[in-house]
């Protein structure tokens, strides 16, 4: 089937002001977004520029926005789009765009850093492994999902209003080092977030819940974190 | 004018290896991180079903039995000695994974849980044994990740999105390297003591792969291109079970959990190919076998592939375990794994060969001597402990075992080393390379090349090989090189995520890497492990019980051989 493209265009080196340029192409019902943005890019427009690696949704390269929506563009088929006049495909909103679907993601990457991204332990390791029940790892099923994709960061509408909030996936990085029963520090990283641009920021949008492309019950895990912070600090 | 650094040990690569290595080494030395991608994209993320070690948490195992699998799942052509260091070093190195905050999956007890995959027995042959330890479906994720973390804990300075272009070599040793940045365009030259290679697979030479786009072998390329060898290149992995059309895998844990593969009429047909073990053989095995099935007319409608049926595995077990895949084949066929059972087809998924080196990651010239200043780890290195064909499971393994023992390896190196101001030559050369693709006006787009040499690949270099298709496709992939080298066009010639101009430079390391593949693929006449020869369909220990060698001598390419260690199992007949 042919299928209309409408892709945001920006390029510092020679644009003013970023614009959008329409593709046709030739698409199996069954192919991905990304193997079309591949056939512009291969067959049609070599300036075209995007992040791609995987290909199946669990690197995060590809992030994108189409028709409005963040999503992987590689986790998206053509046939998601059946019977819409046109694909829109514009880079992830709040970020700073380097080049048409490229976006800045280093002060992204420097949110998750800042949530101490690592198990703080203690001293003393075992000789072999630490003990931890079934049920409390299971705990962390849902949330060591995330990739990093930054789609959550994308359709949330604080991040779009206040870049100062730690946003949707920096939680989610917070509450898997929270939740983890092996990590000695939960209440000092419960203070780390407890905080208007941390936690408290989160005013349940459900926007992250909603684009995750690995199915996260983002709002909830945050929701989980104000709790715990209620349980462990006010109390 | 090129941006300078000056780092004690530069990484290239910031997968498990070479983020196991920086790990190892920071703090007390000055380490940097350079990658083509950002460190948690990498491709060691996608590794799904598990990190082998004889814990024995599941059933009682040994190391030497892990050994002994490692060795006979490589036909023999595993080094003794290094798989030795692999399967004693395991368990350690899952203790310290587990202590740096991995989740693996739990029993009852609250030990680490194992399951079954192929090609993993007890008692050296009898019956499949649980020995991968896992994360769900998301065990190489989870180790990324956590590995990540410790890079941030430790402030290791990465330098993301730059492409490695060169080496800096002077007197045989190796001094830094020439890095291209993708965001701005600059050329960077980095002045190092020490430099680890640590760029992955290459499995992007083939049309059909699991591997991810940014394995194209820059790093592996550009070693063989300063003279250095390649080790047992013909060795290349097809996993049994990508999903077909698409090539993105489906993990052997689907077998390991008990997944079962059927062809046209509903036969598990691995009882007639691996009495023993059946679906959880070796991967050379069953790919071969699958290809059988599909040759004899046996595949689903006649067509080109077979079922993996995970049916009777039931909905909570599929999710708790196997949720990653299942909703792979949801997203990209429609299928519910719980109801229909899965299409599926040899993929190229992994790279026995690639630079060789010792068990502490230096690298090897021809003689054999160590390259001052140069170190490997990972996929593009060949140490070798996956031999002719890699057991699921032994990768991650490698590159945290492998990626430990190199980062300490650097750090006592590294105060005999020293730096140099050289690197201007290499940096004129680069520009130079990218100038000249610029330049040109007209002619072909990398693209369509690529594809070429994908498709050609995957008709003669794969499961099965003749001398007849592996000549042709040698004359085709030399007439892509001269192609390449005189009519390949960018239609952008900008400096911002100029990715028609990266797509370009990693055309040249992939062509440059399928010649190599396909020269020691026409020596090898034998049939071993995932080298299948169909005009020389045995093994042939008299002859052939060596590793390869494939390296540039000035304009020349070269050939050579090197013994295997073989210090515990002398070889015997493969059966499963």
């Amino acid at each position: 089937m042919e299928l209309t493209f409408r892709i945001y265009r920006f390029d510092p080196e020679r644009d003013s002001e970023p614009h959008y340029r329409t593709y046709q192409v030739e698409a199996e019902p069954g192919e991905r977004i990304l193997d079309c943005l591949n056939r512009i890019k291969w067959e049609q427009d070599g300036s075209l520029s995007f992040r791609m690696s995987c290909g199946h949704g669990v690197c995060g390269s590809d992030a994108v926005r189409l028709n409005g929506r963040c999503a992987l563009a590689c986790q998206k088929l053509v046939q998601d789009y059946e019977g819409e006049p046109e694909i829109v495909v514009e880079p992830l909103p709040s970020f700073r765009v380097l080049k048409d679907l490229v976006v800045d993601l280093e002060p992204f990457f420097e949110k998750v850093n800042w949530v101490r991204p690592y198990l703080l332990a203690g001293e003393g390791d075992p000789e072999k492994e630490r003990l931890q029940d079934p049920s409390e790892r299971k705990k962390l099923d849902q949330v060591i999902r995330c990739i990093l994709c930054a789609c959550c960061m994308g359709s949330c509408p604080v991040v779009g209003v206040n870049e100062g909030f730690l946003g949707p996936a920096p939680l989610v990085w917070a509450f898997r080092y929270i939740f983890d029963t092996r990590d000695r520090e939960k209440e000092d990283r419960l203070q780390k977030v407890d905080t208007e641009d941390g936690a408290w920021g989160c005013r349940n949008h459900f926007e992250c819940t909603r684009v995750c492309p690995k199915e996260i019950p983002v709002t909830k895990s945050i929701n989980f974190i104000k709790r715990e912070i209620e349980k462990v600090l006010r109390s | 004018m090129a941006i300078r650094h000056k780092h004690d040990v530069v990484i290239v690569g910031s997968g498990l290896a070479g983020l196991r290595a920086a790990v190892e080494a920071a703090g007390r030395c000055d380490v940097a991180l350079v990658s083509k991608v950002f460190p948690t994209r990498s491709h060691s993320g996608a590794a799904q079903g598990g990190i082998a070690a004889s814990l024995g948490n599941e059933e009682p195992d040994s190391w030497e039995w892990h050994m002994f699998d490692t060795v006979k799942g490589g036909d023999y052509l595993t080094d003794q000695d290094a798989a030795e260091v692999l399967a004693r070093d395991a368990p350690r190195a899952i203790y310290e994974l587990e202590h740096m905050g991995v989740p693996f999956n739990r029993n009852p007890d609250g030990t680490i849980a194992q399951r079954a995959f192929g090609g993993h027995t007890r008692n050296f042959g009898e019956a499949p044994v649980k020995r991968a330890c896992y994360a769900a479906d998301r065990t190489g994720r989870v180790i990324l990740d956590t590995l990540y973390g410790q890079s941030v804990q430790k402030g290791i300075r990465v330098y993301p999105e730059l492409s490695v272009m060169d080496l800096v070599v002077t007197d045989g040793a190796v001094r830094g390297v020439v890095a291209y940045e993708w965001a701005t365009g600059e050329l960077h030259l980095f002045h190092a003591k020490a430099v680890l290679v640590a760029t992955g697979g290459f499995g992007k030479v083939f049309k059909t792969t699991s591997n991810c786009f940014a394995n194209t072998g820059d790093g592996a390329h550009m070693v063989f291109r300063h003279g250095f060898p390649l080790q047992d290149m013909e060795f290349i992995q097809f996993h049994p079970t990508g999903i077909y059309g698409l090539g993105v895998l489906i993990s052997e844990a689907a077998r390991g959990e008990g997944g079962i593969l059927r062809n046209r009429d509903g036969e598990r047909f691995m009882e007639r190919y691996a009495p023993t073990i059946k679906d959880l053989a070796a991967r050379d095995v069953v790919s071969r076998a699958i290809m059988s099935e599909v040759r004899e007319g046996r595949g689903i409608g006649g067509r080109d592939f077979v079922h993996l049926d995970l049916t009777h595995l039931g909905k909570d077990r599929l999710e708790e375990r196997l949720s990653d895949i299942s909703s792979f084949v949801r997203i990209y066929l429609g299928i519910d794994p719980a109801t229909q059972p899965i299409p599926v087809q040899p993929t190229c998924h992994y790279m026995m060969g690639g630079i060789p080196t010792d068990v502490d990651g230096r690298v090897l010239d021809a003689a054999g001597n160590p390259v001052p200043g140069l170190y490997a780890a990972g996929e593009c290195a060949c140490v070798s402990v996956h031999g002719a064909n890699r057991l699921g499971c032994n990768s991650l393994l490698d590159l945290v075992v492998f990626g430990r023992r190199t980062g300490r390896r650097i750090l006592e190196d590294v105060s005999d080393l020293s730096f140099t101001e050289a690197g201007g030559e290499a940096l004129e050369a680069c520009r130079e390379r990218i100038g000249r693709l610029k330049e040109r006006r007209s002619g072909e787009r990398a693209a369509r090349l690529r594809q070429r040499m994908q498709q050609e690949m995957m008709e003669h270099c794969g499961v099965y090989r003749t001398a007849r298709g592996l000549e042709k496709a040698l004359g085709l992939i030399r007439g892509l090189q001269e192609e390449c080298r005189t009519r390949l066009v960018l239609d952008y010639k900008g400096d911002r995520y100029n990715t028609d101009l990266m797509e370009a430079l990693e055309l040249e390391s992939l062509l440059g890497l399928a010649e190599v593949m396909l020269l020691a693929a026409q020596k090898r006449t034998e049939s071993r492990g995932a080298h299948y020869r169909e005009d020389f369909p045995e093994r042939d220990d008299a002859a052939w019980l060596c590793h390869s060698l494939v390296y540039r001598d000035g304009d020349r390419v070269r050939y050579a051989t090197r013994p295997v260690s073989i210090t515990r199992f002398q070889p015997k007949p493969r059966v499963y």
